[in-house]
């Protein structure tokens, strides 16, 4: 069943008399449960199609649905994970995680004290933002998300400012809850290794003006190695791909 | 044998835990006292001088002269009753200007409109010197309370609301989108993410609000009272009684930190979430 639904987006940035094509004509269904990675250049729109995704910028043309409505603007209904954790720095942990909702409520609470457990953070509930590293701070943002029910979950390099092992943890700790809460992901990386790693379908978008490239599905049984032939094979179609793009500043700064 | 020496290695450990502990403690008792060092020297130069009868005690009294005038005040119940009026005077200046400044700096730092129009008449206002408004002052009010309050209040306004406004406007845009994607409504907005976030710059202008309205109020009480710490000093200089200049002085000095102290306290504790360099 699609959850999420793209039809012939396209956006266009005016600056002054310079108007730039950042997206164009995208079309992409995402079904119930699904994890979707979406990977590509720096400047391919990406991000920009994520935001759109979100609700938080709706200038565009062409439609987004998610569950069958128009998408409006931002709600919870879709949840958003920022590359920062973006946590409010005079919030402890769990009222971070409650942020709007009284913690005084029981069943707050007890939500809360779940998710905390889930995102493993148990003991530091009263900590503050500051005293927590990154790993830890982007778990307690997914929880907070994920507090809100949210239909779809949506992330916008998550990992990227984080280093090679708290990368992979946290890959690790994103499929667990994926697998428990069943939320449907959407998952924009530049890292091709973690979309292949983490995605039912990887979307290969191209730059300038951000079109999508091809879809590859990833037939791979959870959980995956990094280290398997058909890892590997997956990772060269995908690298194939890029090479039809001809993006090799991509492949270059991803160090292969 | 290994475990032995793991064991008395465990206990050398904690003997210099606790030695680091107790040196640690002595640093800080040496850090206060370092602070004593200077004002100390200076009082016993001052007291031995004016014993020598180096200095005329109309001009300087010694130290001892200054606390027994300030005994002798208090036990007369003067310095009390004058105390009284002075701080009812500042608090209550205080709290209005203070209060005014808090919400007109509210107003003007969420709305934009609000902003254009009040923002470039009350900049204005500020750069005229609390000094120069005092005769229109008593001209309208008189040399009663109301100009005394209304003085303080001028003067406690303005730091509290520029730092008001420049608080809210320093709000994290990224935090906003944060507050959209969680579906907080505009009293939610407000009360928990810009308030909070201004916080640190409300507080700064509160200090800064609270040192200004003990200097307005040497200035209300100089212009003209019959109470009040600022009156019992100018009352003591007509009879050329120093030492109690002195006390009035000291008196102010006293409770301008105190005030400031008692304002660093809720800092603490209401901003322990930062995170900023601490020297």
């Amino acid at each position: 069943m699609t959850l999420l639904e793209i039809n012939q987006l396209n956006k266009t940035f005016v600056k002054g008399r310079d108007v730039t094509h950042v997206l164009n004509n995208i079309d992409l269904h995402v079904k119930n449960g699904e994890f979707i990675t979406i990977i590509g250049p720096s400047g391919c729109g990406k991000s920009t199609l994520l935001k759109a995704m979100a609700g938080l910028d709706i200038e565009y043309s062409g439609e987004i649905k998610l569950d069958g409505e128009r998408v409006t603007g931002a709600s919870i209904r879709q949840g958003v994970i920022f590359q920062e954790p973006r946590l409010f720095p005079w919030l402890t942990v769990e009222r971070n995680i409650a942020a709007s909702l009284p913690l005084t409520n029981s069943e707050v609470k007890q939500n809360v004290d779940k998710l905390i457990k889930l995102v493993r953070l148990e003991g530091f509930e009263k900590a503050y933002p500051k005293e927590l590293s990154g790993g830890m701070a982007q778990r307690v943002s997914i929880a907070r998300a994920l507090l809100r029910k949210p239909k779809i979950l949506l992330l916008d390099e998550p990992f990227g400012a984080l280093d090679a092992f708290t990368r992979s943890h946290m890959q690790d700790a994103l499929l667990d809850i994926w697998k428990e809460e069943k939320t449907s992901m959407v998952f924009v990386t530049h890292d091709i290794d973690e979309a292949i790693y983490l995605g039912n379908k990887v979307i290969i978008m191209s730059a300038r003006p951000g079109t999508i490239q091809n879809i590859i599905n990833i037939d791979l049984p959870f959980p995956r190695k990094k280290s398997t032939k058909s890892f590997q094979e997956f990772r060269q179609l995908v690298l194939r791909e890029f090479e039809k793009v001809e993006e090799l500043e991509l492949i270059d700064s991803a160090g292969i | 044998m290994s475990n032995q020496s793991a064991i008395s290695l465990d206990k050398v450990n904690s003997s210099k835990k606790r030695v680091l502990k107790s040196k640690r403690d002595l640093g800080k008792v040496t850090i206060m006292l370092k602070g004593f060092i200077f004002p100390i020297v200076i009082l016993v130069i001052w007291e031995l001088t004016g014993a020598w009868g180096l200095i005329s005690p109309t001009l300087l009294p010694r130290p001892s002269a200054i606390l027994t005038t300030f005994i002798d005040l208090v036990l007369t119940g003067n310095l009390i009753e004058h105390f009284k009026i002075s701080l009812w005077r500042a608090l209550g200046g205080f709290i209005l200007g203070g209060t005014l400044g808090l919400l007109v700096g509210v107003a003007v730092g969420f709305k934009k409109n609000i902003e254009q129009t009040v923002d470039p008449t009350i900049q204005m206002l500020r750069t005229v010197p609390t000094l120069a408004v005092i005769p229109l002052f008593i001209l309208w009010f008189g040399f009663g309370e109301v100009s005394k309050i209304l003085l303080i209040a001028k003067g406690a306004f303005f730091p509290l609301y520029v730092n008001t406004f420049l608080g809210i406007r320093s709000v994290d845009s990224k935090l906003f989108d944060v507050a959209k994607v969680l579906e907080f409504n505009r009293w939610q907005l407000i009360t928990r993410l810009i308030l909070p976030s201004a916080l640190p710059n409300i507080l700064l202008g509160l200090r800064l609000s609270i040192g200004v309205a003990w200097l307005a109020l040497v200035a209300a009480e100089l212009m003209g009272s019959s109470e009040g710490i600022g009156y019992l000093i100018m009352d003591a200089r007509q009879f050329s009684q120093t030492s109690i200049v002195f006390v009035g002085i000291i008196i102010f000095a006293v409770f301008g930190k105190v005030s400031d102290s008692i304002v660093k306290v809720f800092e603490k504790r209401l901003l322990k979430w930062q995170d900023n360099f601490k020297g």
